[in-house]
């Protein structure tokens, strides 16, 4: 396997699947001769001239509906959010048309797409360049929201979302792009709506998705000099979610922390937390806990962006509390 | 200036040097009027509480659907926001299933999934019934994207009103289109009302088709209320974005006669007004006069055809309100191609 990284494993993920499928098309701001914002669409637009790699004006809402359209029409866009930060702008092409589309017409047009881009914090750009909003697309029936947290991830499930015959939110994260990990060369799929355990242990489950997904092994480790042996659960899927990884995982350490970055309020964990309650009641010697982002907008100063996040000592700290080690 | 004409022996209309054989103004003529008691119909089962929700008739506009219609070819595609049950019927999907729609029966053109905003007929190119005001002009031109990169020359007709054409997404689209050279065809269907608010309450610039100036997208105005030019300068506007040319605005002068929805009494217009539209310029009663004229038809014909129309309109009223509801499982039906059944939330099930 050879060692490349997030943002080289999601281009091998696009081009593999333009190869292969010449319906597929990538369109957004910078994509194109740029490179991409992030580089991660890095050599493309040579590979596959401009017909199917294509910069789009700074329109959000007006390319997202023209991808709509495309894939009412029978192509398979993948539609690149600069962040998703900006991906507000075209909330009502998302939520009000791609996610319902099948079912408002009948099943008669579906929207096989993906929308992708940067999300959660990025470094020091303060409060509207920072933040998760995963949960509010995991509301919405019609979506899949799928959360890529390392480079093998990353390639697999992107190639993954772009096959499939439904709209995905694909949100990669920008602190991330950088990161290195083996990534098998040639094709490669990972299906979507399975969780992958990370890292095993017997004493308590981490479930973190994205960035916290490093977070949560980080504080695994932490917790090992410390004689708590952790389980990291990554779902990669967050909707549909593969809760019974989750659960599984749970019937065997009885004990759970729930980690994201997004706000605590309504956010992910409170989903995850909820269903461990519902299903996995008889199985927990503690209530679950979280660990998320603080609930205020993000700040621009590096001391205050810091402790508005969530911190690996917080993870583990909220773990010795569950494992009554603290 | 309409005269009687004889082309190739031929019974029919010369207007602007386009000729009209008889068969096809009786058609254009019986569709309109068709629709116009289907949305009469419509209006009524509201009042009975047999349709709900929003419902907004198209009475007046008859000649918009008609005309573009007549002038687009079956595989051009098209789409509209909520008022959108002439223009489906024009298409030619079935009216049953239109008013079963309505109705929210199983036959639905939509399975009773959309209702009155939502009419969809896949198989005819008729991408919507969009319930948010300019969302499918987006759409639309994502529409002529695809048929730009398949070549396949068919033409995106990407219809708005005077209402939608204020919403930013609209300049979006008029831009990319513009700058893509996208096969599209911006329709404006002026009624002069969005909702309650007049033309000139809501919009600087009052000449729709003048909006795409700073996008060089060029716009043409249109009598809306007369079928036979609707159709010659939607030829016209057809051709313009299927040769290559890029998009093209049309704005259509028109009028609807009853309040935005069914909830609306209109009173913010005068019933001058309203009269003035209905009587002067009615495009059933238009084109009636000028076949008659060029002794195409005659007005007991005209009568006893309403007569028909109307009793074809009871039948469909009938044979939808005879469908069953929609079965519950249909609830759970097309939300997700691609169902992955061991994962939450899952499919077809409540928690």
């Amino acid at each position: 396997m050879a060692k490349i990284t997030y943002r080289e494993a999601l281009n091998q993920a696009m081009c593999q699947e333009m190869e292969r499928d010449d319906r597929v098309f990538l369109m957004g701001e910078e994509v194109a001769e740029y490179n991409g914002a992030y580089k991660v669409s890095q050599g493309m637009l040579d590979k596959f001239g401009p017909k199917r790699v294509i910069d789009t004006p700074i329109t959000e809402l007006g390319f997202s509906g023209l991808g709509v359209g495309a894939a009412m029409a029978g192509l398979r866009p993948v539609i690149e959010f600069m962040t998703w930060n900006f991906a507000i702008l075209a909330a009502d092409q998302i939520v009000n048309a791609a996610a319902k589309m099948k079912y408002m017409t009948g099943g008669q047009y579906d929207c096989p797409m993906v929308f992708r881009g940067a999300g959660g914090a990025a470094a020091r750009v303060s409060s509207q360049h920072s933040q998760a909003f995963e949960n509010w697309y995991a509301n919405i029936p019609g979506l899949k929201v799928v959360m890529p947290s390392n480079p093998a991830d990353a390639k697999g499930l992107l190639a993954a979302s772009i096959r499939d015959n439904d709209t995905v939110i694909f949100i990669e994260n920008e602190i991330n792009y950088g990161d290195i990990g083996e990534v098998p060369e040639g094709e490669y799929i990972i299906p979507l709506g399975k969780a992958d355990i990370k890292r095993v242990g017997t004493d308590i489950t981490l479930v973190a998705h994205s960035r916290m997904t490093g977070y949560a092994l980080m504080a695994a480790d932490e917790l090992a000099k410390q004689g708590i042996d952790a389980e990291v659960v990554d779902p990669r899927t967050i909707r549909p979610l593969d809760e019974a990884t989750i659960l599984a995982s749970v019937a065997k350490t009885n004990r759970a922390v729930v980690i994201e970055e997004g706000w605590r309020f309504a956010g992910i964990g409170a989903e995850i937390s909820a269903r461990i309650m519902e299903k996995g009641f008889d199985d927990l010697d503690a209530p679950v806990a979280r660990v998320t982002g603080k609930d205020v907008p993000m700040p621009y100063a590096a001391n205050l962006e810091n402790y508005a996040l969530p911190s690996v000592s917080e993870i583990v700290e909220a773990a010795r509390v569950v494992c009554n080690r603290a | 200036m309409t005269t009687k004409n004889q082309q190739e022996n031929q019974a029919g209309i010369t207007q602007e040097g386009r000729f009209y054989s008889a068969e096809r103004l009786h058609a254009m003529h019986d569709m309109m009027l068709f629709i116009r008691r289907f949305e009469e119909k419509a209006g009524q089962m509201y009042g009975l509480k047999k349709i709900g929700g929003f419902c907004h008739l198209c009475n007046g506009q008859e000649a918009v659907c008609v005309g573009m219609e007549e002038a687009a070819e079956p595989t051009d595609y098209m789409m509209t926001s909520y008022r959108d049950h002439g223009h489906i019927l024009a298409r030619g999907s079935k009216p049953t299933a239109i008013m079963a729609e309505l109705l929210g029966r199983a036959g639905g053109i939509v399975g009773g999934k959309g209702g009155s905003m939502h009419m969809f007929d896949k198989e005819k190119n008729f991408a919507g019934g969009n319930g948010i005001v300019g969302e499918q002009v987006p759409i639309g031109i994502g529409f002529a994207f695809a048929s730009q990169y398949r070549d396949d020359k068919r033409v995106s007709i990407t219809i708005m009103g005077d209402g939608g054409v204020n919403q930013g997404a609209v300049y979006e689209s008029f831009n990319m289109a513009a700058l893509w050279k996208l096969p599209v065809v911006f329709v404006i269907e002026n009624n002069q009302y969005a909702m309650g608010t007049s033309l000139s309450r809501a919009s600087a610039e009052t000449h729709l088709y003048k909006r795409g100036i700073s996008f060089k997208v060029p716009g043409i105005q249109v009598d809306g209320m007369d079928v036979l030019e609707v159709e010659r300068k939607m030829i016209e506007a057809l051709e313009h974005a299927r040769s290559g040319q890029g998009p093209i605005i049309v704005e259509m002068m028109t009028y609807r006669y009853r309040g935005h929805s069914m909830s609306d009494p209109a009173t913010y217009r005068t019933r001058d007004e309203v009269d003035e539209w209905r009587s002067g310029r009615d495009p059933i009663v238009r084109l009636q006069k000028q076949m008659i004229e060029a002794g195409l038809a005659t007005e007991a014909e005209f009568k006893q055809k309403d007569k028909d129309i109307k009793k074809e309109v009871v039948a469909v009223a009938k044979a939808a309100e005879a469908q069953p509801e929609p079965d519950l499982s249909a609830l759970w039906d097309d939300i997700i191609t691609d169902e992955i059944p061991n994962a939450y939330p899952y499919p077809r099930q409540v928690g």
